[in-house]
């Protein structure tokens, strides 16, 4: 038996997420003395990936990955999971990206192995699996057991160990394969709108947040400011996405993206049970509200009762001379 | 054009999260129509008013989630099936759903993202791989031209327009539709969902039961809130330094 995890890669940039599930699935061939795949698709350097304990390293050379379904990439995976001859992987590990939420049902199904998705936390047990989830949008984690033989785990980013360097022998195994015969008919990538030069929101470590207490979409200067400082990304709260401010794909919560950062700076938002949904996994956070009754003050960490429009510039000006 | 919604029963957003007995606590819970699947309802229903579709609503479950279904009629779907089944394992559930689609054939199969209760985010994607026909999950925008769909949908970084044949499955959310465009039951509504069929269908689907939740717990609670006076900002950046260490 063996672990594979599936990591993947942004015009060839390999991300956090990527190697936090090499060193998942690191930690789970160590406790079962199996050795550890890693497959990804049409990487072009793999040395990146050696750093983290992968034993093999299976690539598929020269896909163009824009125009590849999700049903595409389920196969492609499949096909590099059926190339390994002796020790078929029992674990196989994806992080809950967009395209990994989208292929591990797809993969599960194809399988039909187990699948386990939102996971927060290492294995309690592996025979059967258990294994912590967050379920209730984070209101609660629900232990899953899983009696399948073969198990799809996805893992919530940044919520579990971290990355480890370990040397892994890392052999790379190329997969040639007519990638054609993987091109999905039915449904073709017409473009990729990226928003380049930001970070995304899954990604970032730190997250800087506003909400209607800011009342225009013209204020959002200083919110910008400080989080290019901080190397943040921005989200909002989901009226300020109603109301056209900020663009749709900034709204945290429950029915907006759940995220989970180092620090989350919670700006002019009231804190409403909808809107912790999403960020209340955070590791710390900061609220900035002029209210002291705000809930969103239940939840954090650091607070400072204060008008945002006065507070954040004194922030911005404390944290450039900290830089100093 | 044949559309089909499937629809969860999930607990309203505001509803207090306990467990008795190592089962979710329903005790004065009110249970909606899962939010993503609201806004799928919604574009189906554009879609019937611009160029004319059949819609189903489709929730596998017991008779207490007769009452979403219901509201689903009066909200302006057709017809209501509901598979009756007490599993709420998302793979017997997906192939519930699976084996309708297969005996009534559907141009358009809407799903939410995923279910707010338990967010698995599974049964859209079983579903469509089973039945082997395009997936757009996290799908934002859809227009439709002679059997070809063109969709907008979210992915890491940005946004990916792709075009797929029909028959397809969509993964919805915001976006499909606008918040101010979903629809309340209205009075006529209500009077005429009385009237539209809703057919109780009984699946003797072999229960997936190799996977199961043995135990819930709440999460941790944070440390109380430490206050720092706004003239003093340099300790907040301090704490996040020195104590938080992430900055
Ligand atoms: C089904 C459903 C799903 C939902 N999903 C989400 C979701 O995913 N995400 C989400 O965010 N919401 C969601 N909501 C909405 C949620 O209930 C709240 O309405 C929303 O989060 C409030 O946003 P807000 O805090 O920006 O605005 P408000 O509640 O208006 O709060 C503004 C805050 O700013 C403070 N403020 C005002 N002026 C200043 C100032 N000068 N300086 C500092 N502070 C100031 C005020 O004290 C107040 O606390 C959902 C609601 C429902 C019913
Ligand atoms: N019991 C159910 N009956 C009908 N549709 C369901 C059911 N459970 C999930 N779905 C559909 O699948 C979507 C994702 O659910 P889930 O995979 O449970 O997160 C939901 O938004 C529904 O559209």
């Amino acid at each position: 038996m063996a672990v594979l995890t599936f990591v993947e890669h942004w015009e060839g940039k390999f991300k956090k997420t990527s190697y936090e599930s090499i060193s998942y699935g690191r930690k789970i061939s160590d406790d079962l003395n199996q050795p550890l795949y890693v497959v990804t698709l049409g990487a072009e350097n793999i040395e990146d990936l050696k750093k983290y304990g992968a034993d093999y390293i299976i690539n598929v050379p020269k896909i163009n990955l824009d125009n590849t379904s999700n049903m595409s990439i389920a196969k492609l995976i499949t096909e590099a999971i059926n190339s390994i001859q002796e020790d078929k992987p029992s674990t196989i590990i994806i992080s809950n990206t967009n395209t990994g939420k989208s292929i591990a049902p797809i993969l599960a199904s194809i399988l039909n192995s187990g699948l386990i998705t939102n996971a927060i936390d290492h294995p309690e047990s592996y025979n059967p699996l258990t294994i912590n989830c967050k379920v209730f949008s984070s209101k609660a984690i629900a232990k899953y057991q899983s009696n399948y033989k073969q198990n799809i785990i996805t893992i919530v980013p940044n919520s579990i160990g971290g990355i480890n360097e370990k040397n892994g022998d890392g052999k790379l195994i190329e997969l040639n394969i007519d990638t054609d015969l993987f091109v999905d008919k039915k449904i073709t990538v017409k473009n990729r709108n990226k928003l380049s030069g930001k970070i995304s929101l899954s990604d970032a470590e730190i997250v800087v947040s506003a909400g209607r207490g800011l009342k225009s979409s013209e204020n959002w200067n200083m919110i910008e400011e400080l989080a290019d400082l901080l190397g943040a990304g921005t989200a909002c709260s989901k009226p300020v996405s109603d109301m056209g401010w900020r663009p749709h794909s900034e709204h945290v919560g429950q029915t907006g993206i759940a995220i989970n950062p180092d620090l989350y700076i919670a700006i002019g938002i009231s804190g409403a049970i909808q809107h912790l949904a999403g960020v209340s996994n955070s590791k710390n956070i900061v609220v900035i509200n002029i209210d002291p009754e705000a809930p969103f003050f239940k939840a954090a960490n650091y607070g400072i009762v204060g008008d945002a429009f006065t507070v954040v510039p004194k922030l911005i000006e404390a944290i450039k001379r900290h830089k100093n | 054009m044949n559309i089909l919604v499937c629809i969860s029963s999930v607990p309203d957003t505001t509803s207090p999260i306990n467990f008795n007995d190592n089962k979710f606590d329903t005790n004065g819970i009110t249970f909606i129509i899962n939010p993503y699947d609201e806004f799928c309802l919604t574009k189906a229903i554009f879609i019937k008013e611009k160029s004319g579709a059949n819609i189903t609503v489709l929730n596998v479950g017991e008779n207490t989630n007769d009452s979403i279904l219901r509201k689903a009629l009066a909200i302006g779907a057709d017809k209501a099936i509901r598979i009756n089944q007490k599993s709420e394992n998302s793979k017997t559930v997906a192939e519930c759903i699976y084996n309708y689609c297969n005996t009534n054939s559907f141009d358009l199969i809407f799903c939410g993202r995923e279910s707010i209760d338990y967010n698995g985010g599974k049964v859209p994607g079983f579903v469509a791989s089973k039945l082997n026909i395009p997936f757009i999950n996290s799908c934002v925008g859809l227009e439709i031209t002679n059997q070809i769909i063109e969709c907008k949908r979210e992915i890491d970084n940005g946004h990916e327009i792709c075009e797929a044949t029909l028959p397809a499955l969509i993964a919805g959310q915001k976006g499909l539709v606008e918040e101010k465009d979903l629809r309340i039951p209205s009075m006529r509504g209500i009077m005429t969902a009385r009237t539209k069929p809703l057919e109780v269908i009984d699946d003797n689907i072999n229960n997936d039961e190799k996977i199961t939740i043995l135990d819930y717990s709440k999460p941790e609670k944070k440390s109380d809130c430490r206050l720092i006076n706004e003239d003093e900002v340099e300790k907040l950046v301090d704490l996040l330094s020195n104590e938080a260490k992430v900055i």
